[in-house]
This record gives C-alpha cells, sequence and structure tokens, in this order.
C-alpha cells in the first residue's frame, strides 16, 4: 500500500508541475498548450546543465532557463504581437521537438538519448520508496503546487492574474496592465513545466528523445478536470497518476487492456467539459488577446 | 461605357489584387524568409555550408524522379490534412484532431479493404474503402463538433484529447485482435488498392507516389465549390467571422458547427487512404503520426485557401523530404525546427502586416473609417474602454457579409465561445 502511494506520488510529480504552470496560464488567459513543449525543453537542458557541469542542481537551474526561453518566444508571439495562442502553441510544441532532436545530436551525436548524467536518487532509476523521497524535486513538486494556490488566491499578483483571464477590460480600465501581467504568468508556467521535465531527466539520469511522452498533456487534462483549482487540479493528477499506478502493478494480470487506462484523463476531461453536471468552465477570456 | 467608367473599375480591381498580395502572400514570404535565416544559422552551428545544405535538399527532392514522388506523396497527405484544417478554421474551429481522424480513416478503410473478397471490382472496392475511410475520420470530427455546438466545450481541447483515445482505441484494436504476429499492422487489405506512380512510369520506381493525389486534388476543388459556390459555404464563412452576426442573419451557428467538424474528419480521414491504398496496403501503428499537426502548418501558410493548401502541402512535403535527403550533412531535425518558426513567424506576421497595412492605409485615407474587408481583422481582440470608435462603424452583420463575400480576408477568431 505504501508502495501503491509512493509509486503514484512519483508519477503525479511532473504532473503537478506542469498543471501549476498551466493553472497560472490559463487563469491569465493564455491557453496552456505547450506544457508538453516546456517540459520537453526542461528536460533537456536540465541534462545539458547536468552533463557539463557534473552537478544536478545546475541541470534544474538550467533546465528552468531553458522552460523561461520557451516561453518568453511564445510570450513575445502571442502577447506582443498577438498571433494566435493555438497555433503558436502547437508549434512552440513542435519546435521543442525538433530543436531537442536537433541538438541532441549535436551535442550527444545520438538520436535517441543522451549519456548518463548525474540526477538525483538511486541509480537503478525503477526501484527504491526511498530514493524517491531522497529526490528534492519530488518535495518541490507538492510545494510548487501549494505556492501556486497561495499565488493565485492571496496575493494581489494573483488577483491580478485571475482579472486579465476573466475580464481584461476590467482589469485595464483600473490600471492593471494585463498584457505585463500575462508575460509574467507565461514565463512562470513555462518554468514550472520546465521543472517537471526535469524531474524526469534527472530521476532517470539522463534525456531520452521524446520522454515527456504526452505528459504536458494529461498535465492539461488535469488543469481542465480540476476546473483551474489548485486544489482539485492537484487531485486530478493524483487520480489519473493513480489510474497510471494501478496499470503497472496490475499489468501481469491482463484484466483491463493498458490502452483502456491511458485513456482515462482523456475521457474523463471531455465528459468534465461537455458535462451537464458540474462542467468544466474555462477562464471567460481564455484565448483572446489584449490591446 | 466609356473609358472615364472603366478606370475606376480597372483601379480598383488593381487595388484588390495588391491587397491580396499584401494579405495573403506576403507573409507567408517573409515567413519562408525568416525560416531561412534560422535554417542558415542551424546549418552553421552543425559546421556546413548552407549553399551544400539547401543544393542537396532541393536536388533529393525535385531533382529527381524518386525524390519527387515522395514529395507528392507526402503532399497528398498534408493536402487532406490541410484542407480539414483550413475547412474549420474559415467557420472559426480548430481542428487540432486531424491526428487521430486521419488514423481513423486509414483504419477504417483497411477494415473495409479486408472483407471484401479478392476479386472485387476494382472501381467497385476502392470506391468503397473510400467511403469507410469518410466515415472513419467524420465520426472522429463529428464529436468534438457536436460537444461544441451543444455545450460549448471547447473543440481545441476535445480534439486534442480525442487523439489520444482514438489513437489509444485503434492500438488496442490492432493489438488485440488483427494484427500479423510480431508487427503492429493488419494483414494486407485483398481489395480497393491505388495504382502506383510506377505504372505510369518506372522513373517513379521506390517512391511511395500513388494515384491518391488525384483525389487529393479533387477533395481542394471540392472544398472551393463548397466554400466559394455554395449556400452551406457561405453560411460556414458567414459563422467563422461573426457568429452572433451570423446567428442573428439566419444561420444556425451550431448546427453549421457540428457539419464543419465532421466535414473537416471526413477531409483527415480520407488523408489515411494515401497510406493504407496507395503505399502499403495494410493500417499499421502510427503510421501518419505529426501529418496532422503539420496540417495546420499547410493550411495556415496556405491562408486556408485550397489553392494556397495544396502549394503548401507541396511546400513542406519538400521540406519533410529534403530532410531526409540532407540528413547525411545536418540531422533531418532541421527541418522540424525550420517547420515550427515558419508557423510561428506566419502566426505572427500575418496579424502584424495587417495591422501595418491598415495603419498606413487610413492614415492615407485620413480619416478613421472602418474598410470593409479588412477592418474585420482581429475579432478576438480585446479593447480598453468602450469609446475607441472603429468597431462601430459598420454594424457588426454588416461587415460580416462584406467579409464573408471576399475570400482574401481568411483568419477568423477559432478561440471564442458562443
Amino acid at each position: 500500500m505504501i508502495g501503491f502511494l509512493i509509486q503514484t506520488l512519483r508519477i503525479a510529480v511532473p504532473y503537478l508541475f506542469a498543471a501549476a504552470g498551466g493553472i497560472v496560464s490559463e487563469r491569465a488567459g493564455v491557453i496552456a498548450l505547450t506544457l508538453e513543449g516546456f517540459m520537453l525543453t526542461g528536460a533537456f537542458c536540465a541534462t545539458l546543465g547536468s552533463f557539463y557541469s557534473g552537478s544536478p542542481w545546475v541541470g534544474i537551474l538550467a533546465g528552468i532557463g531553458g522552460g523561461l526561453l520557451a516561453a518568453l518566444l511564445h510570450a513575445l508571439s502571442t502577447i506582443r504581437y498577438r498571433a494566435d495562442q493555438v497555433v503558436v502553441g502547437i508549434a512552440v510544441n513542435l519546435l521543442a521537438i525538433g530543436a531537442t532532436r536537433f541538438f541532441l545530436r549535436l551535442a550527444f551525436d545520438s538520436s535517441s538519448n543522451s549519456p548518463r548524467v548525474p540526477g538525483f536518487g538511486a541509480s537503478d532509476a525503477r526501484t527504491g520508496v526511498l530514493a524517491s523521497l531522497a529526490n528534492p524535486l519530488a518535495w518541490l513538486g507538492i510545494a510548487t503546487m501549494v505556492a501556486m494556490g497561495w499565488l493565485l488566491y492571496r496575493t494581489p499578483f494573483g488577483l491580478r492574474v485571475r482579472a486579465a483571464g476573466e475580464k481584461p477590460e476590467a482589469a485595464l480600465s483600473v490600471g492593471v496592465p494585463v498584457r505585463r501581467v500575462r508575460w509574467a504568468a507565461v514565463a512562470i508556467s513555462g518554468m514550472c513545466a520546465a521543472l517537471g521535465g526535469a524531474y524526469l531527466a534527472l530521476d532517470q539520469h539522463q534525456f531520452t528523445d521524446g520522454m515527456t511522452a504526452g505528459r504536458g498533456f494529461i498535465a492539461l487534462a488535469a488543469v481542465i478536470f480540476g476546473k483551474w483549482d489548485p486544489k482539485r487540479v492537484t487531485l486530478a493528477c493524483l487520480l489519473f497518476a493513480a489510474a497510471e499506478t494501478m496499470q503497472i502493478r496490475l499489468q501481469a494480470l491482463q484484466l483491463v487492456p493498458s490502452q483502456f487506462v491511458e485513456m482515462i484523463p482523456y475521457v474523463l476531461t471531455i465528459i468534465a467539459l461537455a458535462g451537464v453536471v458540474g462542467r468544466s468552465v474555462q477562464p471567460a477570456a481564455l484565448g483572446k488577446a489584449v490591446e | 461605357m466609356t473609358t472615364a467608367a472603366l478606370l475606376p473599375a480597372a483601379i480598383e480591381r488593381r487595388q484588390r489584387w495588391q491587397a491580396r498580395f499584401e494579405e495573403s502572400i506576403l507573409p507567408p514570404l517573409v515567413a519562408l524568409a525568416i525560416a531561412a535565416v534560422v535554417g542558415d544559422i542551424l546549418i552553421i552551428i552543425f559546421g556546413q555550408s548552407p549553399g551544400e545544405v539547401y543544393r542537396q535538399l532541393l536536388e533529393g527532392t525535385w531533382g529527381n524522379a524518386y525524390g519527387f514522388g515522395q514529395v507528392i506523396y507526402k503532399a497528398t497527405t498534408l493536402t487532406f490534412t490541410g484542407l480539414a484544417v483550413a475547412l474549420g478554421i474559415r467557420a472559426g474551429l480548430f481542428n487540432i484532431g486531424a491526428e487521430g481522424q486521419l488514423a481513423s480513416g486509414g483504419f477504417a478503410a483497411a477494415l473495409v479493404g479486408l472483407a471484401m473478397p479478392a476479386g472485387t471490382p476494382a472501381v467497385i472496392a476502392t470506391l468503397l474503402c473510400l467511403l469507410a475511410a469518410a466515415a472513419g475520420g467524420g465520426v472522429v470530427g463529428a464529436v468534438p463538433g457536436v460537444l461544441r455546438a451543444r455545450f460549448g466545450a471547447s473543440e481545441v481541447i476535445v480534439t486534442i484529447m480525442l487523439n489520444f483515445v482514438v489513437l489509444a482505441l485503434l492500438n488496442y484494436f490492432v493489438a488485440a485482435h488483427i494484427h500479423v504476429e510480431e508487427t503492429l499492422h493488419t494483414p494486407e487489405i485483398r481489395a480497393g488498392a491505388v495504382p502506383r506512380l510506377t505504372s505510369v512510369s518506372p522513373a517513379f520506381t521506390g517512391s511511395a507516389a500513388n494515384m491518391t493525389f488525384l483525389f487529393a486534388l479533387a477533395a481542394a476543388a471540392a472544398v472551393w465549390w463548397y466554400l466559394f459556390r455554395t449556400r452551406g459555404g457561405y453560411e460556414l464563412r458567414a459563422a467563422g467571422l461573426q457568429p452572433d452576426a451570423a446567428e442573428y442573419g439566419g444561420v444556425r451557428v451550431g448546427g453549421v458547427w457540428a457539419r464543419v467538424m465532421t466535414f473537416s474528419g471526413v477531409l483527415a480521414g480520407l488523408g489515411g487512404v494515401n497510406y493504407v491504398l496507395g503505399y502499403k496496403h495494410y493500417y499499421e501503428e502510427g503510421f501518419g503520426t505529426g501529418s496532422g499537426f503539420l496540417g495546420i502548418a499547410v493550411a495556415l501558410v496556405g491562408r486556408n485557401h485550397p489553392v494556397g493548401v495544396v502549394i503548401a502541402a507541396l511546400l513542406f512535403a519538400t521540406l519533410s523530404q529534403g530532410g531526409l535527403a540532407v540528413n547525411a550533412l545536418v540531422p533531418k531535425q532541421m527541418v522540424d525546427v525550420l517547420t515550427a518558426v515558419v508557423i510561428i513567424a506566419v502566426a505572427t506576421a500575418v496579424p502584424e502586416v495587417k495591422r501595418a497595412l491598415l495603419g498606413v492605409r487610413r492614415r492615407a485615407a485620413g480619416t478613421g473609417k472602418h474598410e470593409p474587408g479588412t477592418g474585420n481583422g482581429e475579432p478576438g481582440t480585446v479593447r480598453a474602454g468602450v469609446g475607441t470608435g472603429e468597431p462601430g462603424t459598420t454594424t457588426a452583420a454588416q461587415s460580416t457579409m462584406q467579409a464573408a463575400s471576399s475570400p482574401g480576408s481568411s483568419f477568423p477568431d477559432p478561440g471564442s465561445q458562443p
């Protein structure tokens, strides 16, 4: 049972990081399709940083930097130049996939994975309760989500973020610099999601091509399923992670095909979007540009 | 008619062409220039000479029959997914689910091809497979359309999520029920295959090019006719430019959305035929990976016009095949980076160029008057205050009708909710 919980938590950590980023971005009115790309960039830059410095802590910083860079590109295009958020979001993901592969070949002359780099936890990536607990990023993931709740509901910045996502005209008219708030929100989302990617890479002690494997989209699903509220989103992340854990543990029994378990987060999200009871309603100005 | 009457008409026509050039052709060219610069930088980082890489890229694609055949093959799939995305955007909807619809269409075509006896007449067999592909894609497309129309669920999110669901389902079916041992694909279809281009000229030997490209061209023509020559297409464009005004003008916007997403899914589903009927003759897990997302790039660069889509599909197919041709010099992933750069640059440049042009024209005219056709530029924008004037000068309904009748202005706000 303890093993189950630990494994769930371990799987949930990247979701928590990315979903925290997704919440702040979407609450500010910028669609968070980019989480996947930010994560992948973060994972790759963390690997680079750790490889060249020999310290996973430098890796974390490099990962955050990479995510921030990708996020600033997204913000420049969608906020400064008011380009369409969906189009640019998709492109940022493509860019992350292409660029990580390109630089993987450039830096390590490999098309599949980096060499082993210093990371956190036990050397054997798959085992060990203690190994997971020893990973500082696991704790940081939980802390990030708590911090996000505090930021959104207990600080002036959080109030501005919510205003920018719900009623930007009203916020502008009382002097809130909506575009600057959105810039900040997107930057934070890039750094949070990148930490999720850095966790993956440093936990496995290497970067593998496309290693985020859709986790950014599961995080986005969690944000929507959790109705853009940090508490509910945390529960959604844990729920999705628990389903995955269950599937891994029951694999041998062949009770349910793994593909059906994979679908759970997406199906739940579609139902939540369409549902008559307890439906998810997005921030009013999500996806709309501001002059 | 006198020359005095003809002259203004000629000037007007010239101005219209100029506007169309500035709005539709200039931004993609600017974007390509930006991509070329980024490409140069990447190539130099990798220690190669850009001129040599670009030369090999062209030689490996348009320089020989095999490369050209591959470009045709890739452009065929991209034309279908590009048309699917473009049709949606014209109606103000974002279909990001082409990926899943393509796979679903291909799977359905393979199932029908498998079910038919080997001796089925080729025309009937192919037709039935095409119908199956259309149905397979259409069903997947209809779901987000109906959910948007009935519940206001964001089609962007639903299509993304549905991609994962559909692909997982198909993987399950193939893995659990009909795969050939030790592979991830179904057995070969018994009937319905489309001939390869090799049968026309042996020069194409080895390339995947097949007659499906004719279907793609036919689909582009059909989409053009539907968009600009039918009532349904007019309603579609009106709904895309100003849903509220269209509703006021008697269009059932919800119904249009459901219909458009279904059609969009049909187009993407037909794209699956290129691989299943034309190339490998079986359905394989992940056969069209990436084509759905590239369809967005194709629609964007093609300015959501069927002709533009075909040209843009050729462009991205060239890039994709060209990446393989230069892989010995620089990693083929360079073209993925360039594709992304093109998308971002076009998405960023188009509204910016439009705004700049609008500003110039307004200053030239000396007034702040609303210009038909172009003033509708950015419906998704939120303005501070209420008294900024400009949008109020013509009624929303009028400007919709004006804009809907000019095929040039083409990027409505897909993010808005009903």
